[in-house]
């Protein structure tokens, strides 16, 4: 057999390497911000741009996407060539590659501040950028996929199952997910609606977690542990059993993220099933990845790349048990909108992915660079500092959460509620910063690792091309040479059938699909009217601020939610909400019935408490909105809106966006001589004016009869 | 609720997808080892500097 030689790219890897160090401590650095914001809210909360609403999406974007994200590209770009003994198949689809991903997370950072968003979590960028992520990852694919077809190694192992698997459905999700409707270059409206919006939101959000936080990164440990620890995984066999069963059940879990929701029953538990079978290749996965060092635990002792990735599978190994476990509807009661769910994932974003990232730049970069580790000692260091920073994170967190949720449901003994939600956020406010003080730990290990990364390139060379060889690829193997693979199919009517039927379904669903949806909105609860241009106004001020980080609009079918908010939620009350806007924690109360019932507050109590929300709540943590008092709302986009919301299906009637503008004003007068009554004196035409009525407007409709 | 019609169709066809994946794997022979890969994989990466021919096992 002929050898061939090769060379293998390394400046792409090396590239994402440094991009993955960076965006890492810029991402931190913006996590510890924010968790500083909830502890000293008046001084680190820089309205507008730099609120905690538009801040957080920036925090969860940047460490899923641009850390994690580039530290896929890297573990991707450097194994791949190698499992498969070849080159990259495209050094300027590479450079396209890693270019293109770079710009959209430079776009991410400024689009975020600016409250350019979608809203939907981990998907809060805009369709402009939405279709460059299509395109940029289509480009990866195909990078990676000619390269698998012109590999010199016939059998794929299993780290390029679980890429190629990653490709594939996150490429899905993304699609279906950014269904949505441009009414200019900065705004669009989703095309679900409310309870699907929510359904589609969270199938995404929970496979994003599987698909981009998980899949990739046990390839990536599949790869680079078994190499640093210079032996085989333990088991191979059980490492194929993890990736297909991890697969096939992964999808399924999403409606987890909406148990007790208005989601209906059946849907929630299928989820619930799927989530919890989910434990057995999990921890089939963890065991694989720890007894992988069976034998060598003395090297853990003292190779420090060794001792993150055992950190890593561990944390891997609890955040998917947790999982589970929160899936099940008696955890779920009492964990959902807490900050439990807040340590849950970042066990799994510091420990699993973080650590895993940091374990595989200690290995790789003196590995391309041939050179040996500036320092050990700074690495050790750096260790014991996230290991800790993990714990102070976590801990706190945890027993914040218990406290938390059982401050919400506790009832004195004449059946009232114990507390009020201000109690809860003002008991919350130590943890918070004992919380931040592991995230100072764990960014200043991240500073540590970089100062140390950058020393060890500056004394090294990069071999931007490595030298390799490995025999051609055999030729024997296809059966039909000479033939296309497609008159195996043509000889075959009926599977040739079902795959034309396949093919069509697709076209199919495309089509349909979108006008079904439209049909499907029509309310089930007759009193519930479409928003007025107001309110609609209002609504995506209340959309470009984030308020949905902080604010539920989902009351649950529990006492002690209905007593504090009202009546629980109920699935035909969202069906104009484009997006859904039911949001997944409570660091403020749920406002889904804040304009009806015991909630209703005056329009000057709204006005005053956006100004300045610590003067009206003491100890409240949410940022000034006072911003909006100055700003105008830009009217010229309500036609467009409600045009947009008619094409949605929103019933408005023929020709009411000529005169919704006339409408608005209308409204809007009247909300500010109401305020004048009050002694406030603010315009019609100011954002405050649109934010109070969508506010005064929420849970009102089933009120009326 | 109809959306979940949007999402089951999804769903099932990456799974039909990943099933169409796996039955080639199993069928083309990927699965026939299932201990070489994971010793091969440790092996590929020291040609650089001396003349030695990669410890490329057949299978």
């Amino acid at each position: 057999m002929q050898v061939e030689s090769f060379q293998y790219d390394n400046k792409t890897v090396r590239n994402f390497a440094i991009a993955t160090i960076i965006w890492g401590v810029v991402g931190m650095t913006v996590g510890l911000w924010i968790a500083l914001q909830l502890v000293f809210p008046t001084v680190l909360n820089l309205q507008p741009y730099f609120n905690f609403g538009r801040l957080r999406p920036l925090h969860t974007n940047a460490v899923i996407f641009a850390f994690v994200g580039n530290g896929i590209f890297m573990g991707v770009y450097y194994s791949l060539q190698r499992l498969l003994k070849t080159r990259m198949f495209n050094d300027t689809l590479s450079k396209i590659h890693f270019w293109g991903w770079q710009l959209i997370i430079v776009a991410a950072a400024i689009t975020l501040p600016l409250g350019i968003t979608t809203s939907k979590e981990y998907a809060e960028l805009e369709w402009p950028i939405d279709i460059a992520i299509t395109i940029i990852w289509v480009i990866f694919g195909f990078n990676m996929f000619a390269t698998i077809i012109k590999r010199r190694e016939r059998h794929l192992y299993v780290a390029v199952w679980f890429y190629i698997a990653t490709f594939v459905t996150v490429a899905v999700l993304h699609l279906v997910n950014s269904f949505e409707l441009p009414i200019s270059l900065f705004k669009s409206y989703s095309w679900y609606a409310g309870v699907q919006d929510a359904l589609v939101q969270w199938w995404y959000g929970h496979n994003a977690v599987a698909f981009f936080l998980t899949t990739p990164y046990l390839g990536l440990m599949y790869y680079f542990m078994p190499k640093a620890a210079n032996r085989p995984v333990f088991s191979y066999k059980l490492s194929i059993i993890h990736f297909w069963a991890l697969i096939f059940l992964y999808i399924w879990a999403g409606p987890h993220h909406l148990l007790y929701t208005a989601l209906p029953n059946w849907a929630q538990s299928i989820g619930i099933v799927f989530s919890f079978m989910l434990i057995f290749p999990s921890w089939g996965g963890m065991i694989n990845g720890l007894l992988t060092l069976r034998g060598a635990w003395d090297k853990v002792r003292e190779d420090v790349i060794l001792k993150f990735m055992v950190v890593a599978v561990t944390a891997y190994g609890m955040s998917t048990f947790e999982g589970p476990m929160l899936s099940l509807k008696s955890i779920n009661a009492v964990a959902h909108f807490t900050d439990w769910i807040i340590a849950h994932v970042h066990i799994g974003g510091l420990g699993w992915n973080g650590m895993l990232t940091f374990g595989i730049l200690y290995w790789l970069i003196p590995r391309i660079y041939k050179t040996e580790l500036y320092s050990k000692k700074l690495a050790n260091i750096h260790f014991w500092l996230a290991t800790l920073g993990i714990l102070f994170y976590a801990i706190p967190m945890y027993w914040a959460a218990f406290q938390q949720a059982s401050m919400w449901k506790q009832f004195t003994e004449s059946g009232q509620l114990k507390y009020q939600f201000l109690e809860t956020v003002t008991y919350m406010r130590p943890f918070y910063a004992m919380r931040s003080l592991g995230g100072v730990l764990y960014l200043s290990g991240a500073i540590i690792a970089m100062v140390n990364i950058f020393k060890t390139i500056g004394q090294g060379t990069l071999v931007a091309n490595e030298d390799a060889q490995a025999p051609a690829l055999e030729k024997a193997y296809t059966k039909h040479t000479g033939e296309h693979w497609h008159r195996w199919i043509e000889r075959r009517p009926t599977p040739f059938l079902i795959l034309s039927l396949v093919v069509i379904l697709i076209g199919g669903i495309v089509e349909i699909v979108p006008t079904f949806l439209v049909k499907s909105n029509i309310p089930t609860i007759a009193s519930v009217k479409p928003y007025t241009p107001l309110e609609l106004q209002g609504r995506d001020i209340y959309v470009r601020e984030g308020c949905y980080t902080c604010h539920s609009q989902m009351i649950r079918p529990f006492r002690s939610e209905t007593e504090r908010y009202g009546e629980y939620s109920k699935a035909g009350e969202f069906v104009y909400d484009h997006p859904f806007q039911w949001g997944s924690k409570r660091t403020g109360p749920d406002l889904a019935r804040e304009g009806a019932g015991n909630l209703k507050k005056s329009n000057a109590w709204h006005f005053n408490h956006m100004d300045e929300p610590s003067a009206i709540s003491t100890g409240s943590v949410m940022p000034s909105y006072s911003f909006l008092i100055d700003h105008e709302l830009d009217t010229a986009t309500t036609p467009l809106k409600i045009n947009a919301m008619i094409t949605l299906g929103v019933p408005y009637d023929k020709g009411f966006a000529q005169i919704a503008n006339q409408d608005l004003m209308v409204q809007a007068k009247l909300l500010t001589a109401d305020l004048k009554k009050d002694g406030i004196e603010v315009g019609p035409n100011k954002e405050i004016v649109a934010l109070i009525a969508y506010l005064q407007r929420l849970g009102t409709d089933i009120s009326k009869k | 609720m109809s959306v979940i019609v949007l999402l089951i169709a999804v769903s099932v066809l990456v799974a039909g997808g990943f099933l169409v994946a796996f039955l080639w794997s199993v069928k083309s022979g990927q699965m026939d080892d299932d201990y070489t890969p994971s010793i091969r994989m440790l092996f590929d990466d020291e040609i650089k500097d001396v003349k030695k021919s990669p410890t490329k096992n057949n299978n």
